[in-house]
């Protein structure tokens, strides 16, 4: 098997049971209350850093770029009740014409 | 229905991501279908193309698939979160578990009833699945230059915006200063954590910001 392969197989594996730890550990049982109240703020948590990580940072530094300025046109787009597609559409024509100029 | 839209808006975003992944893999020196059994078998977007630059550049195995899981173990917060949505019986959960993306998780935890989350979850991770795979092999077909015809069209700049559009309900439901210190955490890590790690302390400092609220609770 090439490196490659068994990067897929090793890291396959590992993502699923990732995946599947909650869900599958948990059976159909709810949470205790503690937990339950944590689980209800991380996604604000990770959505945020998903939101700045993919938006301003390459690799281990940080940047501001043309996705920088499309976000911010994204941000624009939902503070005006924009439709989902429409917010996403505006951040990549945005992108695109900044670097277009730049 | 809200819940298909967004479901359908951050398939097509990711989908177009997808085309990229197709070519970097390409690039990384995988094979066409190599580059198509990461994106079955692995299935998140960001570890992939963490293990598979990691490959192209030259590191081993073992490195590839920690930087690949290291990205990953947010799916364990996720499976965390959508574990009381899901259904009952361990087949189910075991087959739904694949689909546990950022983009399924986000598209469910949207929403306020039980059955519009369940709806959204496998909307959302079913229809990234589709699109992620066939631009996967759309990409990995054509392999051409990626991170300039990525850029060229603001493919990249889509994909922050998809995470904002999804947390902007949140912010607007009183959880915006988690988003704000979560965020900041971030942005705070990333010049000197491995990738992946940012988003993991993020997640950790809700846990940690948590612990006043069980004590007051408490007494």
């Amino acid at each position: 098997m090439t490196a490659a392969a068994w990067t897929v197989l090793g890291l396959g594996v590992s993502t699923y049971l990732l995946k599947a730890a909650g869900p599958i550990l948990l059976g159909g049982r709810s949470l205790p209350p503690r937990l339950l109240s944590v689980a209800e703020r991380l996604p604000a948590a990770l959505l945020a850093a998903l939101v700045v990580v993919t938006s301003m940072s390459e690799g281990s530094t940080l940047v501001l770029d043309a996705r920088a300025v499309g976000l911010a046109a994204a941000a624009v787009a939902l503070i005006l009740r924009a439709p989902f597609l429409a917010v996403v559409f505006a951040a990549a024509l945005t992108a695109a014409v900044v670097r277009h100029l730049a | 229905m809200r819940v298909l839209r967004r479901a359908a808006s951050i398939s097509i975003a990711t989908g177009a991501y997808g085309v990229a992944f197709g070519v970097f893999a390409i690039d990384s020196g995988l094979s066409w279908l190599e580059a198509l059994a990461f994106s079955a078998v692995v299935f998140t977007g960001s570890a992939q193309f963490a293990a598979a630059g990691v490959l192209g550049s030259g590191g081993t195995v073992s490195a590839a698939i920690l930087a690949g899981a290291l990205l990953n173990v947010r799916s364990l917060a996720f499976g965390v979160a959508m574990a009381p949505r899901m259904p009952r019986g361990w087949m189910k959960r075991a087959l739904w578990s694949h689909l546990m993306i950022d983009e399924s998780v986000a598209v469910a935890t949207a929403e306020q009833e039980l059955h519009l989350q369940r709806f959204g979850y496998l909307a959302g991770g079913l229809g990234v699945f589709a699109l992620w795979n066939l631009a996967t092999m759309l990409g990995a077909t054509i392999a051409i230059d990626t991170s300039d015809f990525v850029s060229q069209i603001g493919l990249d700049a889509t994909i922050p915006a998809a995470f904002l559009a999804l947390l902007w309900p949140r912010l607007q439901s009183g959880q915006h200063r988690i988003a704000a210190a979560g965020a900041l955490i971030a942005v705070a890590a990333v010049t000197w954590t491995p990738a992946g790690m940012p988003i993991l302390l993020a997640a950790f400092g809700v846990v940690v910001g948590s612990a006043p609220a069980w004590r007051r609770s408490a007494s």
